[in-house]
């Protein structure tokens, strides 16, 4: 170490370090199969261990230790009071060492099934799982458990570290049938590398230095492997993923999208499409504190701004336009479940990607896997630290990649509503049905372009009112007008619409409401489709107009009341129905034995009372003027 | 493989991915500033993340009224050549009782004028999310702890019942009254620290390089007199030393160690050399194991 007193040592020390990568590790494996001690010796012959914490370890270890006159390294990373008194470890803790090659983060997870959810933590960062075995005992459920996580949470590299081999006096045979079995067991996994490794931590055989006891080995020590293990490649080569986490606006001049890359790279010029939208732009700038860059790689944070003024939120992600994920609402998942409450189906949860929330329900558990004999099992629920097969469904869509393709953007959390608590992770399989496959066209031609080409604005008149108050009349005598000035417009009338597209609906309250969100559908349509839109039903509920309301943009739905006294509607009875219903041969009609909520503030009131039909068109007509529709 | 990111990288992208997770989550974020080498790096970080955007929450010192002098100068000097909104909250209670290190002990007075003015200060302004500047290498129970560790309304840490962290989707969801505690350079090194000091050149506290200062040899300690409030026991007597900290805290209760080394690169290579955790120089953790467990039940950082 005396070398690095020079500046010229020390520089090319620290030029040195500034090539290291990282790589993030986790140790799992059955109670007393010796993780703790593992990690120990790492950082004791490694150096990382300082003298006051070796001092503290030799007090402890008269007080708790369990290997006799030794300093039992176990208490090392055993950290929380609970642990040390039960020489147990229960939660994961994070450790560090370093070589001149690479730095190291390890997470040392519990080996007891009740914790099983804090090793599921510890995996979920991890590129590589070291899952030790005692060489006395061979595979346990818990060895099977462990490995089957780490597969199900995407660690590709396995190491097998085949520990306490001095136990067995160090025979060979004994390894090679441990090896033979984890690969049997493991066959299906899909682990692109298992790398089998004999060693004591207990006396270091293996570990940082080739043991002298076993000749016949001649593959690498721990540390070696994890050294020179290429893990990170494929990461760079996915298809560029960009969730937006944070919209940067400093002033009027900067609108930037703060984010990490998920996968692949980027460069000022590239082509990107935001995901939910389908829009299209091209990166202008790749904005750090450090300077504008020519390139961006997975992993990296920062600041991207675009050509074009699009519209990106938080919880958008910005994509490769040629290699677009998945836009969906249901999709399939595996979810492992944290908490004492079982997990039902039917549930409503707060699911949390990266950046982007939304309500969703589990609809349906397919299958429960049970993690001994990887069998599919059916199941009504899951229970604490189990892993299920389930169809979500979410409120509003979500932009993802099925998890084996991309772990950042293949992931969720399930939160519940109540206590806040984090109460399953989930790993999205492939979305379902429906939205698969299908992107949102952000085409050039908009609602605005057909709207401008026909010369007006489009919008959605929206006549409310009781049975024979006039909606219909007035509807049409406007539509006469509008298409006598040159105006394109359609109308929708309650009881031709049922007649057709709603024909299988009655009228109980549930087919009312269902009968108005169709019609806000196909109005909507044909907002977009530059017309003038007039509605006229009887639309007897304040949430449902309400609903169609938030279909649209701000603006474009304008209620009408027709108001027209019950009296005045009973005595005109055009068609005879107050008659019928008055004398109960109609069920639920509105205004005799079913509600109708008045608007409470409607967009244009017309009072219809002692006023003729053109009297009370000249002042709708008015009152579009004074709105800006005509 | 050329393009694989080095690890500092990696760890900066880490740390200002929280920041900005929480500046789009929570209500009232605040960061505690605690004027260190770690919270200068913190600061620098947070600056980068909303780069170029100014962070968009306030930062907090909690001050004991027993910080180094040199500490109290450089964060003002700080806050005014960066522009950012900083908060000084002092225990005034505690300034009324006249608690100090040398009367109470470490143990009383980090508890009155820091776990609980704390505590003071975040009920006060209802902060949702205080940022900290702990690092997962520097004591045992800090390894076992969340970046996002959830606290109770009595701001108390529940070590056995924490929310699972699964990959960077943080729970970033709290009752009222209930908040989150956040260590965006939890998986950094003391070593990383030093690197990426050096590597962006972060102005620290000079307390950091060695000098010649008033030291006392008390309970195998070096410590400064940094003014008269500290009064010598008979027998002892205050000598000019070449000395440095390797951790700021109260100055009655850190230890300096001797030291040559007056520039950067002589504190890390000094570093790579010692045989010594940092946190040897803080009387607090010393009482006995799992006393830093015990002060973040507390409420402690």
């Amino acid at each position: 170490m005396n070398s690095l007193d020079t500046p010229a040592a020390l520089k090319s020390f620290l030029a040195e370090q500034e090539q290291k990568t990282l790589l993030r590790f986790l140790t799992c494996g059955s109670v007393d199969d010796g993780k703790s001690t593992l990690i120990g010796r790492l950082l004791f012959d490694t150096k990382l261990i300082y003298e006051d914490q070796l001092a503290a370890l030799e007090n402890e270890s008269r007080k708790w230790g369990t290997v006799g006159e030794d300093i039992d390294l176990a208490l090392l990373v055993d950290g929380l009071e609970a642990e040390r008194e039960q020489g147990i470890t229960i939660d994961v803790a994070y450790r560090f060492f370093s070589t001149s090659r690479r730095k190291f983060i390890v997470a040392d997870t519990p080996g007891h099934e009740q914790y099983t959810r804090n090793m599921a933590t510890g995996a979920s960062t991890a590129d590589l799982a070291v899952v030790l075995v005692d060489a006395r005992k061979g595979l346990l459920t818990q060895t099977r458990r462990h490995t089957f996580i780490a597969s199900l949470l995407g660690i590709r590299h396995i190491i097998v570290a085949i520990n306490k081999i001095d136990l067995v006096n160090y025979d060979r045979t004994i390894f090679e049938k441990i090896d033979e079995d984890f690969r049997a067991m493991s066959a299906d996994m899909g682990f692109s590398s298992i790398t089998p490794i004999p060693l004591s931590a207990r006396f270091g055989d293996n570990v940082t230095a080739p043991s002298p006891n076993m000749e016949w080995y001649n593959g690498p020590t721990l540390l070696g492997h994890l050294e020179t293990v290429e893990f990170e490649d494929e990461r760079l080569d996915s298809p560029f993923r960009f969730p937006v986490q944070y919209v940067l606006r400093p002033d009027l001049n900067f609108r930037g999208f703060a984010g990490t890359l998920a996968a692949g790279t980027v460069k000022p010029g590239d082509p990107v499409v935001v995901a939910k939208s389908g829009k299209l732009s091209t990166v202008k700038r790749i904005v750090t504190m450090d300077g504008d860059l020519d390139q961006a790689v997975e992993g990296q944070a920062v600041t991207l701004v675009l050509e074009d003024e699009i519209e990106v939120s938080r919880g958008n992600m910005l994509v490769a336009p040629e290699d677009r994920p998945e836009v969906a609402d249901q999709f399939a998942a595996n979810i492992v479940w944290f908490s004492e409450d079982a997990m039902l189906p039917g549930r409503q949860f707060i699911m949390r990607t990266e950046t982007d929330r939304a309500t969703v329900s589990v609809n349906d558990l397919r299958h429960r896997i049970d993690v001994n004999s990887f069998a599919h099992e059916a199941a009504k629920s899951l229970e604490l630290n189990e892993v299920g097969y389930c169809h979500l469904s979410a409120q509003s869509p979500i932009a993802f990649d099925p998890y084996s393709n991309n772990r950042a953007t293949g992931a969720f959390i399930l939160i519940d509503r109540l206590t806040n608590a984090t109460v399953g992770a989930g790993m999205i399989v492939h979305a379902l049905r429906r939205a698969s496959n299908v992107h949102w066209q952000a085409l050039d031609v908009d609602k605005k372009t057909r709207a401008d080409q026909k010369g007006q604005k489009a919008a959605v008149l929206w006549f409310t009112g009781l049975s024979g108050s006039g909606k219909s009349t007035i509807a049409n005598l406007l539509e006469k007008k509008l298409l006598a000035e040159g105006r394109h417009s359609c109308i929708l009338d309650g009881d031709n619409v049922r007649h057709g597209l709603n024909r299988d609906l009655g009228f109980t309250d549930e087919d009312r409401v269902e009968n108005i969100r169709r019609v806000g559908e196909v109005s909507k349509l044909m907002v977009e489709a530059g017309l003038i839109t007039l509605v006229s039903f009887i639309s007897p509920f304040q949430a449902e107009r309400q609903l169609v309301r938030d279909m649209l943009d701000e603006g474009e739905f304008v209620e009408v009341f027709v108001d027209t006294p019950f009296e005045d509607c009973a005595k005109r009875d055009p068609k005879g129905l107050y008659a019928k219903a008055l004398r109960g041969e109609i069920k639920n009609f509105t205004g005799v034995d079913s509600p109708y909520e008045a608007p409470t503030a409607p967009d244009i009131h017309l009072q219809t009372s002692g006023q003729s039909p053109e009297e009370i068109l000249d002042v709708l007509e008015g009152a579009l003027r004074a709105k800006g529709i005509l | 493989m050329s393009q694989q990111l080095s690890h500092l990288k990696r760890l900066e992208a880490e740390a200002i991915h929280i920041f900005r997770e929480v500046a789009a989550s929570f209500e009232k974020p605040v960061m505690l500033y605690s004027i260190g080498k770690d919270s200068s790096v913190l600061l620098h970080l947070a600056i980068k993340a909303f780069y170029p955007a100014k962070p968009p929450f306030p930062f907090l010192h909690v001050d004991t009224t027993w910080k180094f002098r040199e500490m109290i100068q450089f964060r003002d000097d700080t806050a005014k050549r960066l522009g950012i909104d900083l908060i000084v909250h002092i225990n005034q209670e505690g300034v009324a009782q006249g608690i100090n290190p040398f009367d109470h002990g470490s143990n009383t007075h980090t508890h009155i004028m820091k776990t609980a003015s704390l505590r003071q200060a975040l009920d006060k302004y209802g902060f949702d999310a205080a940022f900290g500047g702990a690092r997962r290498d520097e004591e045992k129970s800090r390894a076992k702890e969340r970046i996002f560790s959830f606290r109770d309304a009595q701001h108390g840490w529940d070590p056995k019942n924490q929310r699972p962290e699964m990959w960077k989707i943080y729970n970033t969801r709290v009752a009222k009254g209930e908040s989150i505690r956040v260590f965006p350079i939890s998986n950094w090194t003391e070593l990383d620290i030093w690197q990426y000091i050096l590597l962006e050149d972060i102005p620290i506290v000079p307390l950091y390089f060695a000098k010649k200062r008033p030291v006392v040899e008390r309970d195998g300690m070096l410590i400064m007199k940094d003014d008269d409030r500290m009064s010598l026991n008979p027998g002892e007597a205050t000598s000019d030393q070449m000395v440095r900290f390797r951790t700021l805290g109260c100055y009655p209760l850190t230890g300096a160690i001797e030291s040559n080394a007056d520039t950067l690169e002589a504190i890390v290579s000094e570093m790579l050399i010692a045989r010594t955790s940092e946190r040897q120089g803080r009387l607090i953790d010393r009482d006995e194991a799992g006393s830093m467990e015990k002060k973040k039940r507390e409420g402690y950082f």
